[in-house]
C-alpha cells in the first residue's frame, strides 16, 4: 500500500512538471501532503500513540490544508497572475523530470542496505531534485516557495524511511517544516507583497558585483 | 546553567521586543550583557560539564563563547550609536536589540550543543534572528538582502537535515541510533562508508552558509552588506564561528573513520574554490562592506586548508578562527563611521580619510594590516603554520596557487583602502560633514590588540584550550 501511495507521488511529480497555472500548483501539493498521511499513517503506526497523532496532524492539517490555503491566499491578495511562466517548455520540463526519476533508479542501485527501502530513497530523492528544478526554472517568487514546500516534501519522505527506529527524526523534520513555512511565507505576506507590486525574481537583481 | 542561560537569553529578548521605553531598554541590554559575561565566566570555570544533556561546555566551544562575549559589548555599543545617530522608530529599535539578543543566544547555545541535531535547531533560530537584522533598514535592498539570505539558508538547513537522516542511515550497522557527536566520534570506524559519505557532503554543503565557502556563500555577502556594520560584524566573525563549529565538530568525526582522505579531497577543493571566488571579486568590487565580506570568504578557505593539511594545521585553524572573529568585527565597527562621513558605501565616493576621521583612519591602517595577515598581526602567526603545514603534508602545489591568489587579494585590498584613505574624494562636500569621537574607536583598538597579544604572545592557557579541542583528530 506505501508502495502506491509513493507511486502516486511520484506521479504527482510529473504533473507539477506540465502544469500551467499556479493554482495547479497549489492543489498538486494540497494533494501531497494528503499521500503524505497517507504514507505516514501506514509506515509510523507502531510509534507511540501521541507522536503518532502529531505527525499525522501536521501532515493532513498543515501541509494538506492550511499551506495551500494560505498560498491561495497570498496569490489573491498580491494579485499574482495565474500562469506559472517557466522559462522552459512544458514538454522539456516534463522529459527532465523523468531523466531525474531514471537518474535516482539507478543511484539507488549503488545502496547494498537492506534496511532502507530503495523505493523510499527513489522518490525522497527525486522529489527533491524536482523542487529544486521548479527554483532553478520558473520566474515568480512564489513559485521559488513552492519548489522549496516540494523539497520539503521530498525531505519528510527520506525521514519516514527511518521513522520508526528513530521517530525524533521525524519530528525534528516537522520541526523544519514549520520553520520553514513560518519564514519564508511570513517574510513573503508580510513584506514582499508591500514593496514590490508583481513579484517577480527581476525586480531582485540590484544586489550584485 | 546553561538552562537559566538559554531561560534568560530568549527571555530578555522578549522583554526586549515588547519594551518600548528607553531607560527600560537600556536596563535589559545591561542585564542581558552581564549574563552573557557571567555564563561565559562560569563555562570557563567548569570546562567539560554536561547541562541538560544536550549542552557540554568542551574547549573548543569555551574558545568561541569566550570571543562572542568579547565581541558582543562593542556590538551592543556600536548599535546604540548607530542607532541613535538618526530619528528611528522605536519600534525597528526595540525589534533590532531583541534579535540581537536572540541571535548571540542562539549562537551560544550551537556552540555548546553536543548534538548534530541540536546544533541543528539553533543554526536554524540564527537564520531567523539574523534576518530581522538585516531587514532593519526596511528598503527595497535591504529586502532583497534578506529575502536571498532567508531562502539559501533555509535551502542549506534543509540540505543538513538531509545529512542527518544520511547519517542516521549509517547508524545501525554500528549497532546504534544516539546523534552525539561522542558516540559518533566512539563508533566512527564502524559506521555505514556509503550512507557516511553522503551525509558529509550534505552536512558540509549546508553549514558552508554559514561559514561562507563555496558553494552556498553568496547569501552571506549580500547579508552582511546589508545588515547595519555592527550587525554585519556580528555575521562575518560570530556567526561564521558557528559554521564552522557545525563542520568542524562533524570533521573530527569523519577524521577517524575510513573515509578521511576522501573528505580531505571534498573540502579542499571547496577551500581552493572560495579563495579563488574570493580573489575574483575582490578585485572588482567597489563596496567598500562587500569587500570585507569577501575578504571573510578568503579567511574561510584558509581556515579549511589548515584542517586539511592537518599536523600543526589543525591548531592554526582554530587560531585563525578566533583571531579572524576579531579582525572582521573591527573592520566593520569602524565601516559605520566611515558611513556617516561620506554616506556612501562606495569606492568612488570615498577618500582623504585621515582629514575627516584620524583616529578612524589609523584604525582603517591598521585592520588592512591585520585582515592581510602582515605581521604583526596574530593572522600572520596562524597562516604562516597553515602554510608550513601544507608543506609538510606535501601540498605544494596548493600553496604556491594559495600565495599566488593571496598576493592578488592584498593588491586589490591595499588599492581599495589606500584609496580611501588618501586620495581626495571626488565631489565630496566638506560644509557639514559630522564629526567622530575617537571614544568611539576604543574598541576596535582594543580588538585588534588581542590579535596581536594572543598571535604573538599566547597565554599557555589559550594554548592547552585549543590543543585540547583538537585532540580527537588523528594527528
Amino acid at each position: 500500500m506505501t508502495n502506491v501511495l509513493l507511486i502516486i507521488f511520484a506521479i504527482t511529480l510529473l504533473y507539477l512538471g506540465i502544469a500551467h497555472r499556479l493554482l495547479t500548483y497549489i492543489k498538486i501539493l494540497a494533494l501531497q501532503g494528503v499521500l503524505l498521511f497517507g504514507i505516514a499513517f501506514i509506515e509510523l503506526i507502531e510509534i507511540n500513540a501521541a507522536n503518532l497523532t502529531f505527525v499525522l496532524l501536521e501532515t493532513i492539517v498543515i501541509k494538506g490544508i492550511a499551506i495551500p490555503l494560505f498560498l491561495n491566499y497570498v496569490m489573491k491578495r498580491n494579485r499574482i497572475t495565474r500562469d506559472a511562466e517557466p522559462f522552459l517548455p512544458n514538454f522539456v520540463s516534463l522529459i527532465i523530470i523523468t531523466l531525474i526519476i531514471i537518474a535516482t533508479f539507478i543511484l539507488s542501485n549503488a545502496i547494498d542496505d537492506s534496511r532502507i527501502s530503495k523505493i523510499y530513497f527513489v522518490v525522497a530523492l527525486s522529489t527533491l531534485f524536482t523542487g529544486l528544478y521548479i527554483i532553478v526554472t520558473r520566474h515568480k517568487i512564489i513559485t521559488h516557495v513552492m519548489g522549496y514546500l516540494i523539497i520539503e516534501n521530498g525531505v519528510f519522505i527520506l525521514s519516514l524511511a527511518l521513522g520508526n527506529e528513530m521517530p525524533a527524526l521525524v519530528n525534528l523534520g516537522i520541526l523544519l517544516d514549520v520553520f520553514a513555512s513560518v519564514f519564508l511565507l511570513g517574510i513573503f505576506v508580510n513584506r514582499v507583497g508591500d514593496v514590490l507590486k508583481d513579484v517577480d525574481v527581476d525586480q531582485l537583481k540590484s544586489l550584485k558585483d | 546553567m546553561t538552562g537559566i542561560y538559554l531561560a534568560g537569553g530568549f527571555g530578555l529578548s522578549a522583554l526586549l521586543f515588547f519594551n518600548r521605553n528607553k531607560i527600560i531598554r537600556y536596563l535589559l541590554i545591561t542585564t542581558f550583557l552581564l549574563l552573557q559575561i557571567g555564563f561565559t565566566v562560569y563555562e570557563y570555570l567548569h570546562p567539560g560539564t554536561t547541562e541538560l544533556t544536550y549542552f557540554s561546555a568542551d574547549s573548543l566551544a569555551i574558545l568561541l563563547l569566550v570571543t562572542l562575549t568579547i565581541i558582543s559589548i562593542p556590538a551592543f555599543y556600536h548599535s546604540y550609536v548607530y542607532l541613535s545617530s538618526k530619528q528611528d522608530n522605536p519600534k525597528h529599535t526595540a525589534i533590532y536589540y531583541a534579535s540581537m539578543a536572540a541571535l548571540l543566544t542562539a549562537i551560544n547555545a550551537a556552540y555548546l550543543s553536543n548534538n548534530i541535531a541540536v546544533t541543528w535547531i539553533f543554526v536554524e533560530l540564527t537564520t531567523l534572528a539574523a534576518s530581522a537584522l538585516i531587514y532593519h533598514r526596511r528598503n527595497n535592498r535591504s529586502l532583497e538582502g534578506t529575502w536571498k539570505y532567508v531562502f539559501v539558508c533555509a535551502i542549506s538547513i534543509t540540505l543538513v537535515f538531509i545529512g542527518i537522516l544520511f547519517l542516521s542511515f549509517s547508524l545501525p550497522q554500528a549497532g546504534t541510533d544516539d546523534l552525539s557527536f561522542n558516540n559518533l566520534l566512539k563508533k566512527a570506524s564502524r559506521l555505514n562508508v556509503f550512507w557516511l559519505r553522503l551525509a558529509f557532503i550534505f552536512i558540509f554543503t549546508g553549514f558552508t552558509a554559514k561559514l561562507g565557502l563555496v558553494p552556498m556563500y553568496t547569501a552571506g555577502i549580500d547579508a552582511k552588506d546589508k545588515a547595519p556594520s555592527p550587525a554585519g560584524a556580528l555575521l562575518s566573525s560570530v556567526l561564521m564561528n558557528v559554521g564552522f563549529v557545525g563542520i568542524f565538530r562533524f570533521y573530527i568525526v569523519i577524521a577517524n573513520s575510513p573515509i578521511h582522505s576522501w573528505a580531505n579531497h571534498v573540502i579542499l577543493i571547496a577551500a581552493m574554490l572560495s579563495i579563488f571566488v574570493a580573489t575574483v571579486y575582490m578585485t572588482r568590487v567597489k563596496n567598500i562592506k562587500r569587500m570585507f565580506a569577501y575578504s571573510s570568504i578568503e579567511h574561510a578557505g584558509i581556515i579549511m586548508l589548515g584542517l586539511v593539511a592537518g599536523g600543526v594545521g589543525y591548531y592554526a585553524a582554530i587560531l585563525h578562527v578566533i583571531l579572524h572573529a576579531f579582525v572582521k568585527s573591527s573592520l566593520f565597527f569602524q565601516q559605520g563611521q566611515i558611513y556617516r562621513i561620506y554616506q556612501s558605501k562606495s569606492i568612488y565616493d570615498v577618500g582623504n580619510y585621515f582629514k575627516y576621521n584620524l583616529t578612524g583612519a589609523i584604525v582603517m591602517l591598521l585592520a588592512f594590516f591585520f585582515a592581510t595577515a602582515m605581521p604583526p598581526s596574530g593572522l600572520f602567526i596562524s597562516e604562516f603554520m597553515i602554510f608550513r603545514s601544507l608543506f609538510e603534508a606535501n601540498y605544494l602545489w596548493i600553496l604556491i596557487v594559495v600565495m599566488l591568489l593571496l598576493t592578488v587579494i592584498i593588491w586589490a585590498f591595499g588599492k581599495n583602502i589606500f584609496k580611501l584613505l588618501f586620495t581626495p574624494a571626488v565631489d565630496f562636500k566638506e560644509d557639514n560633514i559630522e564629526r567622530i569621537n575617537p571614544a568611539e574607536s576604543i574598541s576596535q583598538f582594543i580588538l585588534l590588540g588581542l590579535v596581536v597579544y594572543l598571535g604573538l604572545n599566547p597565554p599557555q592557557e589559550f594554548i592547552t584550550l585549543i590543543q585540547e579541542a583538537i585532540k580527537n583528530l588523528p594527528q
